[in-house]
């Protein structure tokens, strides 16, 4: 059978997505909390604790309140969270201990729905915690309407990539315990340098270059432009490097959860 | 269609290793078809190919007569059959009933028709009081029984079942044969893998006894007990010399185990007789050749990993 090339996922991936829809709605009260006290505490902890010391920051050229700053970067660092993690993680454990993708396999289900099922769930939370998060961010007057509406979408299209880039990594660990390596060696500094809670241009030269290739900080300086109102044509460039990530791990992921799954 | 699975010369190798060398077998529609064999014997390789989880690696596989090899007519296979894993793969984050919807779902299967259908099958393996309870609280019995309501869900046409009561104790192995066996007169077709022989005995109509990846025999549980091991065997316990030397020279056919010899029989009561009035020190018995006699004396009896 010729399992290699092309995508080949149909519109049944919906049903590996209501499975987890129908899964999280059992414990949605206990799921809802940290996206909604989250940005409570950063903003007690950064806003107002830090603030008395960081005083404004400069953000293209304008001086910024620190709050200001950093709650765009909240929303982006939920994000990437909700989503790595759900691939990572979650999905290792319906893979792994679970058996649930075994038996999904011995039905209509083919491997790539399953595998597209899971990233866009992953994608879907991201866009839940961004909703909830926006919410709260939006009570403290830190997000401007109605460019602020383009936030959503934009957290669909990041929890895809990062879901994606979790898969891949979901496909090749041997062991749940691995996950840390990738979150030591690609999500921490993404939380840490992403642009999230500093400009990038209070790092050395060879910093800026290497955080400008990670996806959170074109992802932070797009939904902060957004949150701002700041909407320029230059955006789309940052919108087209995190659309690269989708382009390059979806099919990647798909490619080595065959290799792992298919015997 | 008179044949439900048709493999011809079917192969499954994993690297340098192969587990299935190339078997050729039908199963016919309607019947219970087993796959007998010892650990490592290419049961579970073969099944998997049958329900589309393992690639072949080479031969040719009509399920349902559907070249399973091509993805789209796979996918229709996939909609007609219902598969009972080896592992309890129940969803431990969903309740009893709500498994089984889920699962209905994976096969285009609308919400009112899957209750429906759900209740039903709750019904029919008596676990329609537990219709809430999550899967961590249910005994291992209970869980394989829903295992095989779960597969039943889409009304298949062919049920696949691998080792279904493995590691069961004996109520709920009794229990599922039953179900079996009720399901099995409603005329749906089986294909079953196991190495219990008392299953196979009771529950199919023909099987093929496989080890190495290569099928030894083919035929009726009682024909193959008859041509294999004979009508009868008379067990003899610390057998002495004189015993081994009254076998050799009667031609009798035997196997001898050391501390215990098999002495396979067509005319029972004369030779009991004589073998328990001469030879026999420490017990020995007369019974009927089971399958399991078959099984051993085929795949012998040494350990396998």
């Amino acid at each position: 059978m010729n399992l290699t090339p092309g995508l080949r996922i149909s519109h049944r991936y919906l049903r590996v997505w209501r499975r987890n829809v129908q899964v999280y709605r059992k414990t949605w009260r206990v799921s809802f909390l940290p996206p909604l006290l989250e940005p409570l505490l950063y903003i007690l902890a950064f806003g107002y604790g830090l603030s008395v010391l960081v005083g404004d920051v400069a953000w293209r050229g304008e001086a910024v309140p620190y709050v200001a700053f950093i709650a765009p970067a909240l929303l982006c660092i939920a994000m990437m969270y909700n989503s790595f993690f759900e691939t990572t993680y979650g999905s290792f454990v319906r893979m792994y201990y679970q058996k649930t993708f075994d038996a999904m396999l011995a039905t209509p289900l083919f491997l790539e729905d399953i595998i597209a099922g899971e990233i866009v769930w992953g994608a879907t939370k991201a866009v839940i915690a961004t909703a909830i998060m926006q919410v709260i961010l939006t009570l403290f007057g830190l997000i401007r309407y109605p460019e602020g509406l383009l936030i959503l979408p934009l957290s669909f299209v990041a929890g895809f990539a990062f879901a994606s880039i979790g898969m891949v990594f979901t496909a090749v660990v041997k062991h749940i315990d691995l996950f840390n390596l990738p979150i030591f060696l690609f999500v921490t500094p993404m939380f840490l340098f992403g642009g999230t809670f500093f400009p990038l241009e209070t790092l050395p030269a060879w910093a800026q270059i290497v955080a400008w290739g990670l996806p959170l900080t074109h992802l932070v300086e797009l939904v902060r432009a957004v949150g701002f109102g700041r909407l320029e044509p230059s955006l789309l460039w940052h919108l087209m490097y995190l659309a690269v990530f989708s382009v390059l791990f979806f099919p990647l992921a798909l490619m080595k959860m065959r290799k792992r799954l298919i015997k | 269609m008179e044949y439900v699975v048709e493999a011809e010369n079917l192969r499954k190798t994993f690297g340098a290793f192969t587990a299935v060398d190339g078997i050729t077998f039908r199963a016919r529609r309607g019947e219970c078809f087993g796959i007998l064999g010892p650990n490592g014997a290419g049961k579970t390789s073969t099944i998997r190919m049958i329900y589309g989880f393992s690639p072949l690696s080479g031969g040719s596989l009509l399920v349902l007569g559907e070249d399973v090899t091509r993805r789209r007519l796979l996918r229709k296979v996939k909609y007609r059959i219902g598969v009972c894993q080896q592992d309890n793969n129940l969803d431990p984050e969903l309740s009893v009933l709500q498994n089984l919807e889920v699962y209905a779902s994976y096969f285009d299967i609308a919400a009112p028709k899957a209750a429906e259908r759900a209740l039903a099958l709750l019904r029919f393996i008596a676990l329609e009081n537990r219709r809430d309870t999550p899967i961590p609280e249910l005994s291992g019995g209970l869980m394989r029984r829903l295992v095989l309501a779960r597969a039943l869900i889409n009304e298949p046409d062919l049920l696949i079942l691998d080792e279904p009561t493995t590691g069961l104790d004996p109520q709920s192995r009794h229990q599922l044969w039953e179900r079996l066996e009720g399901l099995r007169a409603r005329g749906i077709s089986i294909l079953l893998t196991t190495h219990y022989m008392e299953e196979a005995s009771r529950l199919c109509d023909r099987l093929i006894i496989m080890d190495h990846g290569r099928i030894l025999v083919e035929g009726k549980p009682q024909e193959l007990i008859r041509e294999h091991a004979g009508k009868d065997i008379i067990e003899v316990g610390e057998p002495g010399e004189e015993l081994r030397a009254f076998v050799r020279d009667r031609g009798l056919r035997h196997d001898d185990l050391g501390h215990r010899i098999l002495i396979y029989c067509d005319e029972r009561d004369r030779l009991y007789r004589e073998v328990s009035e001469h030879y026999c020190r420490d017990g020995c018995i007369l019974r009927t050749a089971t399958l399991e006699d078959v099984f051993l004396k085929l795949t012998g009896r040494e350990l396998r990993e």
